[in-house]
């Protein structure tokens, strides 16, 4: 049984034995290898567990911090920019309003941010053993989808108080849509991620710009502000962000307001397959001889 | 005929040396603009020249390396630091990829370049062994399956749920080991992770190998312990400055490798490309075997004194340094350690070694080593802080033994030693 087949496009053909595995200089750059990670299902589950459990190890409020996290700046946003600034919220109670931005650009950004350490904090692990590598970037994704859910259902329940305080919020049927667009931000994350995470094997400064690129993002992001107050000048260029249709039609399927965009969220998908494709390319370059240059 | 389990086709790989890139993106975006304008690059100091892709920059830790490894077949893989054992393990681990050349292999492999890798201090041993077996490639059904021989084999069965921070060294490195010893891959790749352990321990370890290669399965087994080497594999490939110089049994093998590549007889001098980078801030020169009048020899009269010098440089001043010798025979038993700072009261002089050129000079008496083949390893550390360099084969040498007590018997005599007893023959 062929175990794992790798690149065997240019061996000679006049090899009568039957190999299992084949290790060559440099494997095909837009292999992503998926059977090979399927195989490997198991590691990726365990090292979702690993982040789960070591990460609140040890903390007083364990897995409650997956709520106050988005609860703090959920109520920092509406004092400060709802409250004091005033921005407008489409008329939803600003709370909500803000909760829902967050959430899901937080999916974004912290699949973004852990997937572009891949490389920088397993150095150790990748230099003694060999497996799928994007078994991490992968169970980045999972981990954070679970948090995600959790953060999701206090979300829900939020809704559902509002709702019974009279607040008219109109849910739709496009919230069937999440799963898609949920998606969408994964994809974003990880496209992004271990392009990020490759070219930082060479390039360290790349980190900061990652963290504190992420933070500016989110003000071009309508996560603070929805997109009908912009004037249009400012919309067609919000609109260049893969992110904006995201939000908005996250906002649009649980609270009512905000907009849902055919051709957004196609460019959105057409932006994530662009990513994913050239990080899956440097990713299988940059994996090949990591080793060597750290 | 037996099957083949491995073959390395032409295998080679290549280091690029010294600074890969400048290492931020602005200064290489700076460099090539200055390229492309066919402008020097702003960044080299005046004076230094370009090298980008020369030849000179390259390191090929291993060339054109070919050779096949039979079914069920324990070969040993021997070699100096640096004649790229390592590497070849890597490349087969696909830790890192070949440039040039195929590696084919027939059935799963696993490799232990490392006991322990991926364990988690905040999680629980039992958490850990999922984890660490699953890195390693064991299915979780697997792993179920096999978990209660790994408990019993690892010897912490009290502490499982416990955080493995919280494990001595020793448990940590048994239960690390459990792991590993419970793969069932068809091909084993081992490193030196079986000098792990206490003796105890490592006896087990051992056993254990013994038994992956008693059931057919393929080991390949690196290691700088030539008994090990002679104890568990038939046959053993010799490494030297990236080539395979030697392929035979093993004994053989291990002969060679121990008479081979030194600088001269009696001597051994270490070249900038042979010592690791991480030994700065020392560096060994040379270590040599002189008679009594001084010169350099490779074979000594055991009735004579000799002595052993290792000369080396300090760029830093180095606290609590000692630089140690062992002799040891052919087959790999230790005849003895020795460290120049074993004297107390040189201990406490020489605390602190500014940085300089040194030479650490002992003599070995007369009457002590039995006749035959020894090797000389060298080391330098800071006890409990750091070994710097360790060579644990830096030479090999001969001592005659004409002329020692009872050679008017021509016998080979058992034993290391061979000391001028003082025996009195009395009458009762």
């Amino acid at each position: 049984m062929p175990d794992i087949v790798m690149d065997n496009s240019e061996i000679d053909l006049i090899d009568p034995e039957k190999w299992d595995m084949i290790i060559g200089p440099q494997r095909n750059l837009l292999d992503l290898r998926l059977q090979e990670l399927w195989h490997a299902r198991d590691l990726v589950l365990l090292f979702v567990r690993r982040d789960f459990v070591s990460i609140y190890k040890q903390t007083i409020l364990g897995p409650l911090w997956y709520l106050i996290q988005p609860l703090l700046t959920t109520i920092v946003f509406t004092v400060v920019f709802g409250n004091i600034a005033k921005l407008p919220t489409d008329g939803l109670p600003s709370f909500l309003f803000y909760m829902s931005g967050t959430l899901i650009f937080t999916y974004f950004a912290s699949s973004l941010s852990k997937t572009s350490e891949t490389f920088a904090n397993n150095a150790h692990l990748f230099g003694k053993v060999y497996f799928p590598r994007l078994a991490v970037p992968v169970s980045i994704l999972i981990s954070n989808l679970i948090a995600f859910v959790i953060q999701f259902g206090f979300f829900l329940a939020f809704i559902g108080y509002f709702y019974l305080r009279g607040t008219s919020i109109h849910m739709n049927w496009w919230v069937l849509f999440t799963p898609v667009l949920l998606l969408m931000m994964a994809g974003l994350g990880l496209g992004f991620g271990i392009i990020v995470s490759s070219l930082t094997t060479k390039y360290r400064d790349l980190r900061f710009l990652v963290q504190f690129g992420v933070q500016l993002l989110q003000y071009v992001t309508p996560v603070i502000y929805p997109l009908s107050a912009m004037s249009p000048k400012y919309q067609a260029l919000i609109r260049l962000n893969p992110l904006t249709s995201v939000v908005e039609a996250f906002r649009y399927a649980y609270l009512g307001s905000g907009s849902v965009n055919m051709v957004q969220l196609g460019y959105t998908f057409f932006i994530m397959l662009i990513a994913i494709t050239i990080g899956v390319v440097i990713f299988n370059r940059v994996e090949a001889t990591f080793m060597d240059t750290v | 005929m037996t099957r083949t389990a491995i073959r390395f086709e032409k295998i080679s790989k290549a280091y690029r040396l010294g600074q890969i890139s400048s290492g931020t993106l602005s200064n290489d975006i700076k460099a090539w603009w200055a390229k492309k304008r066919g402008r020097p690059n702003p960044l080299l100091k005046i004076g230094q020249e370009e090298h980008g892709n020369q030849e000179g920059d390259i390191l090929w830790a291993l060339k054109d390396v070919s050779f096949s490894i039979g079914e069920g077949a324990v070969l040993g893989i021997i070699g100096r630091n640096g004649a790229g054992k390592s590497t070849l393990l890597k490349l087969l681990s696909r830790v890192t990829a070949p440039t040039d050349g195929y590696i084919k292999v027939k059935g799963r492999i696993a490799s232990l370049l490392e006991v322990g890798t991926g364990f988690h201090p905040e999680l629980t041993g039992r958490e850990n062994i999922y984890l660490n077996g699953a890195i390693l490639g064991m299915k979780r059904v697997e792993i179920d399956r096999k978990f209660d021989e790994i408990l019993d084999f690892s010897e912490v069965e009290q502490f499982i749920d416990t955080p493995v921070k919280r494990y001595s060294s020793g448990m940590y490195v048994r239960l690390a080991f459990a792991v590993a010893a419970h793969l069932e891959p068809e091909i084993l790749v081992v490193d030196e992770v079986l000098a792990v352990g206490d003796a105890e321990f490592q006896k087990k370890s051992l056993g254990k190998m013994g038994d992956v290669a008693q059931q057919g399965r393929t080991v390949l087994f690196v290691s700088h312990n030539m008994s090990s080497i002679l104890r568990l594999t038939h046959e053993a490939i010799v490494l030297e400055k990236g080539c395979v110089v030697k392929r035979g049994p093993s004994s053989e093998a291990v002969d060679y490798y121990l008479s081979a590549g030194n600088s001269r007889a009696g001597e051994r001098i270490w070249e900038d490309e042979e010592v690791p980078a991480d030994a700065a801030p020392f560096r060994p020169l040379g270590v040599r075997i002189c008679d009594k009048s001084g010169t350099v020899v490779e074979t000594i009269r055991s009735i004579e004194p000799f002595s052993i010098e290792v000369e080396y440089r300090l760029s830093a001043p180095l606290t609590g340094l000692r630089i140690g010798v062992y002799i040891g025979t052919a087959r790999g038993e230790y005849v003895l350690t020795s460290f120049d700072t074993d004297d107390e009261h040189r201990f406490e002089k020489h605390g602190v070694r500014p940085a300089g050129h040194y030479v650490s000079r002992c003599v070995i008496p007369p009457d002590l080593l039995n006749g035959g083949r020894y090797f000389l390893g060298v080391n330098a550390s800071s006890y409990r802080v750091r070994r710097y360099f360790m060579d644990e084969q830096a030479l090999t040498f001969n001592v005659n033994s004409s002329g020692a007590p009872g050679k008017q018997w021509i016998e080979a005599r058992p034993g290391l030693i061979r000391p001028r007893l003082d025996w009195k023959i009395e009458t009762r």
